[in-house]
């Protein structure tokens, strides 16, 4: 514990300015691939435990396109479009199947999904981890906050996080798919029997959620090296920020996700061997005391 | 069907259990043997939650390494027996069991599940974090004291694998009659009533709630003296058993076996240990391979080895004109 070196960093506000940006970029991460699954889930009442491969191919073709073509822009149009063709292909071979099946099947399906998308993972890019460095643009001088310096790439990840979270909301709230998409999840039934090609909606969502993470993947690729097993440790963590802000709400995907973020950045100064046990403390007592979460609908 | 069922099967397994080290000499065999009882109680614990109550709990690992470590550090630090040393890490388990079944049984579905995998997780970070009691990640190597254990007349010598065999056989199998009994009284039929129709069971006038957190805690202390002997036959406690990841591997010996019979999960048991043994001899990709099976038989054979053998062998004494009283509800 550390709890000196926290206090410290609330005292000034170039000490303040730092984390809280490293806070808001890891939220605005896990906040991609977290709305994702929420949407999954919210539409498809599938809890994908895949969801995760997915962001770790976004990070992985991210790396073979920059070292192959050394553009970066290039890999921000081809790794999400990777990581939305394996969703659709997932979605219409195998997730089809289990849209009416209980609980322990839709599991057991994805969870396998997850295990083979793994192991591919593995398979073409081998086991040791891979890095890219910050693209050339993003490495001028840092911007400074309050007199503290922030790295032109965490603002530019911001800024995406935010276009897209805003896109994403005005496009469910506010355009005729968005409201096809909200439709079928509160009735199904109803829209197929007026014509609409439910099918299609559903393939468009999970597809949708898959470019999201590998969006998200794009982006932290240079935050991070690349390495097997990342889907795994992704997924428990977009789980907990779905349930925290509610399924298939944005907004609280959103909220949760700076929550998260917060917890992690500033717990990992005050608690260094314990931050993670701040954010499982937190699904924990939303699960105890509001289990639907900040913006869900209530059960029962 | 009173035949297949019939506790003859069940003898001539037992038979067989207590004679073919004496025939044998093989001792992969002998080690095989005693992995595929010890996971066999695993799945067997869990299959009580999920095949016979319903209740999807993620977070089963948590009591396979309570049980674990309970034991292991038991052993190594106060000198007890290792019966005792068991009881403790099962007396642990249930304890937290208890806990954990309290905040689960209040959700449903995916939330149960959810949490209960949530929870399982804080044991994990507490396995992990806790160094000096536990090892942390690497966990607690460096072998675990095995006094001999005096039952039944017989001094069982751990360092003998053929002896912690027996003792295997003999734990696991008191343990599987003990699940029997408490699976067929009128306790287990209340747990498939839950499992049918929870709301229904509710109305009638049982206390739903109660039920799921006794068969929580059950479960939990089988998973436990599950961990305890892995820790003996491993000499050593390990984090990654609190690992979610691991909590997966009693679902798929459900799910291969079938969750709708009691020896399911035992069969399961055996064909996952030799898949990973298969596997694991031929190539680095057994993720990959698991992975493919488990989406394989989710996507078109749901049911399992042996409610797909007990069906079979139903419709073929339909078809020789005999009655038949389905044990086994028809897949869907």
């Amino acid at each position: 514990m550390n709890i000196s070196a926290l206090f410290d960093c609330f005292t000034s506000f170039s000490g303040l300015a730092p984390q809280l940006t490293t806070s808001i970029v890891i939220a605005m991460i896990l906040f991609l691939v977290a709305s994702g699954l929420s949407l999954i889930f919210g539409v498809l009442n599938i809890a994908n435990f895949a969801h995760g491969s997915v962001y770790a191919i976004g990070i992985y073709m991210t790396y073979t396109v920059v070292s192959a073509t050394g553009s970066f822009l290039l890999a921000l149009i081809v790794a999400p479009l990777c990581a939305g063709l394996v969703g659709f292909a997932s979605e219409r071979l195998l997730i089809r199947r289990i849209y009416e099946a209980p609980h322990l099947y839709q599991f057991l399906l994805t969870f396998g999904l997850l295990l083979v998308l793994d192991d591919l993972v593995r398979l073409i890019w081998g086991f040791s981890s891979k890095s890219i460095a910050t693209p050339l643009i993003f490495q001028g001088p840092p911007l400074f906050l309050f007199g503290s310096p922030i790295p032109r790439y965490y603002v530019f990840i911001i800024a995406v996080g935010a276009l897209v979270g805003l896109g994403l909301w005005l496009s469910l709230s506010k355009t005729k798919m968005g409201k096809l998409i909200n439709a079928a999840a509160s009735d199904p039934e109803m829209i197929e029997a007026l014509g609409i090609n439910v099918r299609l909606v559903y393939s468009l969502v999970f597809t949708m959620g898959a470019v999201l993470a590998g969006l998200a993947g794009f982006l932290a690729s240079p935050l991070r090296s690349a390495t097997p097993g990342m889907g795994f440790s992704i997924i428990i963590e977009s789980f907990i920020i779905m349930v925290i802000g509610g399924v298939g709400s944005i907004g609280g995907a959103l909220i949760a996700s700076l929550m998260v973020g917060l917890l992690r950045s500033f717990g990992t100064i005050g608690f260094p061997d314990f931050e993670l046990g701040f954010v499982f403390f937190l699904v924990i007592a939303v699960l105890v005391i509001r289990p639907w979460g900040i913006f869900g609908i209530p059960l029962e | 069907m009173k035949f297949i069922q019939s506790r003859f099967w069940w003898i001539i397994l037992i038979v067989f259990l207590l004679i073919f080290p004496l025939v044998s000499s093989s001792l992969s065999f002998l080690n095989n043997a005693t992995e595929i009882l010890i996971d066999a109680l695993f799945g067997v614990s869990l299959n009580l939650l999920i095949g016979y109550t319903g209740l999807l709990s993620l977070g089963h690992c948590a009591f396979f390494a309570l049980g674990s470590y309970g034991t292991g550090i038991l052993l190594r630090e106060a000198s007890i027996s290792i019966p005792l040393a068991l009881i403790g890490g099962a007396f642990l388990a249930a304890v937290v069991a208890l806990a954990m079944g309290y905040l689960c049984t209040r959700l449903t579905k995916f939330y149960f599940a959810f949490l209960t995998l949530a929870l399982s997780q804080i044991v994990y970070i507490v396995v992990v974090k806790w160094v000096s009691l536990t090892g942390g990640e690497q966990g607690l190597i460096g072998g675990i004291p095995h006094p001999p254990i005096r039952l039944l007349g017989f001094a069982f010598d751990i360092s003998s694998r053929l002896h912690f065999y027996y003792f295997t056989v003999l734990l696991v199998c008191g343990s599987f009659i003990l699940c029997k009994m408490i699976v067929d009284s009128p306790f287990g039929w209340l747990l498939r009533c839950m499992r049918e129709n929870q709301a229904r069971t509710q109305f009638v006038g049982v206390n739903v709630r109660r039920y799921q957190l006794g068969v929580f805690v059950i479960a939990g202390v089988f998973a436990a003296i599950s961990g305890g002997l892995t820790a003996l036959n491993l000499n050593g406690c390990y984090a990654d058993h609190a690992q979610w990841l691991k909590g997966a591997d009693p679902i798929f010996m459900i799910l291969i076996g079938g969750m709708k019979t009691f020896a399911g999960p035992m069969v399961g048991a055996a064909a996952l240990v030799c898949l990973n043994t298969f596997i694991g001899a031929y190539t680095r990709y057994s993720a990959l391979i698991l992975g493919a099976i488990l989406i394989f038989l989710v996507a078109f054979a749901r049911m399992g080895i042996v409610d797909f053998i007990l069906l079979q062998w139903e419709s073929l004494r339909r078809f020789a004109g005999k009655k038949v009283v389905p044990s086994v509800p028809p897949p869907g």
